[in-house]
């Protein structure tokens, strides 16, 4: 119970993602590989996260238990208060249906859908009718800049299309958290700059997003930026700025002064 | 060249002013060529002055400062440690940082990849601002292009950080 008239913390109360001693071992014995090492994560609603790291240091494997893609093999894992770590592959089906929006870095559209068709899909999976479905990936695609493109085929699109169609079919279900690995990875310097303002925007509308990426223009947008060596958190840090008052300096007007 | 460059090479031993040479030329290579003695000597001179460091003069030596064995004073070993903690970037010195990392793993006063990791953190504080404000100029407008010329650099730095910190994990493994 909190006292009157001691400080409120908000963020106490909308923990979206949280691990306790998440571990995920691969092979055995003398081979054993501990991909994810004891992490212990606090992910707030609100809040964009940025996982960074060497390749291989277990990153994206944390990203995929994150997600109920993959099963732990040790430790407690909470999404907005619901422990997942254990829970029947069904369940572990219908929330990653209809509370966790994946983006990945190859983008995984249907090829034989239209974008249109790709972004209503979770919808109808959900059980959602077919008509107010269609309208709400009409939407989406208006939000991601493409509703010139809802009858085109993956293969007539872009990369950075295809991936902002990726984006728009992660949000069709109004997920709790995005998470995305390496969104940028594949895409030319004008694509990433167009799925970083999605991002960006996003962000601005409360969603909450974890991602895992190479690209320090992608963790740059983020509010926290987490180092992962070898499976395991080495540098939890949160990201001030984005006020300008960096710009000055780095410009080297402060010599003029001079 | 920053006076701490000169101290952080004495902070795992005491050494001879040729000694000190060799340690930087060794962390350089050929970047170091173009390094004056002279240069080296006047500073650790001007060390000596300011108490950062002692000179111990070598039996029989005269007066060479080759000869000179040099070590930090308390306070010489304060300043290098201030100096590895302190995060710099408004002017990219790439040699500095790397001294710095070079010095912190010879002497074991810090480890070079939070020395890295606070470096990342402090660019991408910086990349963050220019690319708000790089978002946010409308298309062709000639800001637009400075910031765009922020980011790259700033971008690359960051690349260069990812390797140092591949680099620094890599031996630490091994030793």
């Amino acid at each position: 119970m909190r006292k009157t008239g001691e400080p409120v913390d908000d963020t106490r109360d909308s923990l979206m993602l949280r691990t306790r001693g998440l571990r995920k071992d691969y092979g055995r014995d003398a081979g054993l590989v501990r991909a994810v090492d004891h992490v212990d994560l606090d992910v707030f609603a609100g809040e964009t996260v940025a996982i960074m790291g060497p390749s291989g240091c277990g990153k994206s494997t944390l990203l995929h238990l994150l997600g109920g893609l993959d099963r732990p093999s040790a430790g407690e894992l909470w999404l907005a208060g619901q422990r997942i770590d254990g829970m029947s592959e069904r369940g572990l089906a219908a929330l990653r249906r209809d509370l966790v929006g994946f983006v990945f870095q190859a983008f995984h559209l249907m090829d034989e859908l239209t974008a249109v068709e790709n972004v209503e899909l979770p919808l109808l999976l959900a059980g959602r009718a077919a008509r107010p479905a269609r309208r709400r990936a009409a939407d989406l695609l208006d939000q991601v800049g493409l509703a010139d493109r809802a009858r085109h085929l993956p293969s007539q699109l872009s990369g950075g299309q295809r991936q902002r169609v990726a984006i728009a079919r992660a949000l069709a279900n109004e997920p709790l958290v995005v998470l995305a690995d390496e969104p940028t990875g594949n895409l030319d310097s004008a694509a990433t700059l167009d799925v970083l303002r999605l991002l960006d925007d996003l962000h601005q509308h409360g969603q909450t997003i974890v991602v895992v990426t190479h690209d320090s223009r992608i963790a740059a947008t983020a509010d926290r930026l987490i180092s992962m060596r070898d499976g395991a958190f080495v540098d939890d840090t949160r990201l001030t700025g984005g006020t300008g008052s960096l710009l000055g300096s780095m410009a080297g007007l402060a010599d003029l002064e001079g | 060249m920053q006076q701490e460059v000169v101290l952080a090479m004495l902070a795992k031993e005491p050494a001879h002013g040729y000694q000190l040479r060799a340690r930087l030329r060794q962390a350089l290579g050929p970047v170091g060529e173009a390094l004056n003695d002279g240069q080296i000597y006047v500073t650790l001179a001007r060390l000596e002055k300011t108490g950062l460091l002692s000179a111990e003069q070598a039996a029989g030596q005269g007066d060479r400062s080759d000869r000179k064995v040099y070590s930090l004073t308390a306070a010489g070993q304060q300043r290098v440690a201030d100096w590895l903690a302190e995060v710099s970037w408004p002017r990219p010195d790439l040699t500095e940082f790397h001294l710095k990392l070079v010095a912190a793993a010879a002497a074991g006063l810090a480890d070079p990849l939070a020395i890295v990791d606070s470096q990342r953190r402090e660019l991408l504080r910086r990349l963050r601002d220019a690319q708000r404000a790089a978002m946010a100029e409308p298309d062709g407008s000639e800001a637009g292009l400075l910031l765009e010329g922020m980011v790259l650099r700033l971008q690359a730095d960051l690349r260069w950080l990812e390797a140092c910190e591949q680099q620094w994990t890599g031996r630490r493994a091994r030793s």
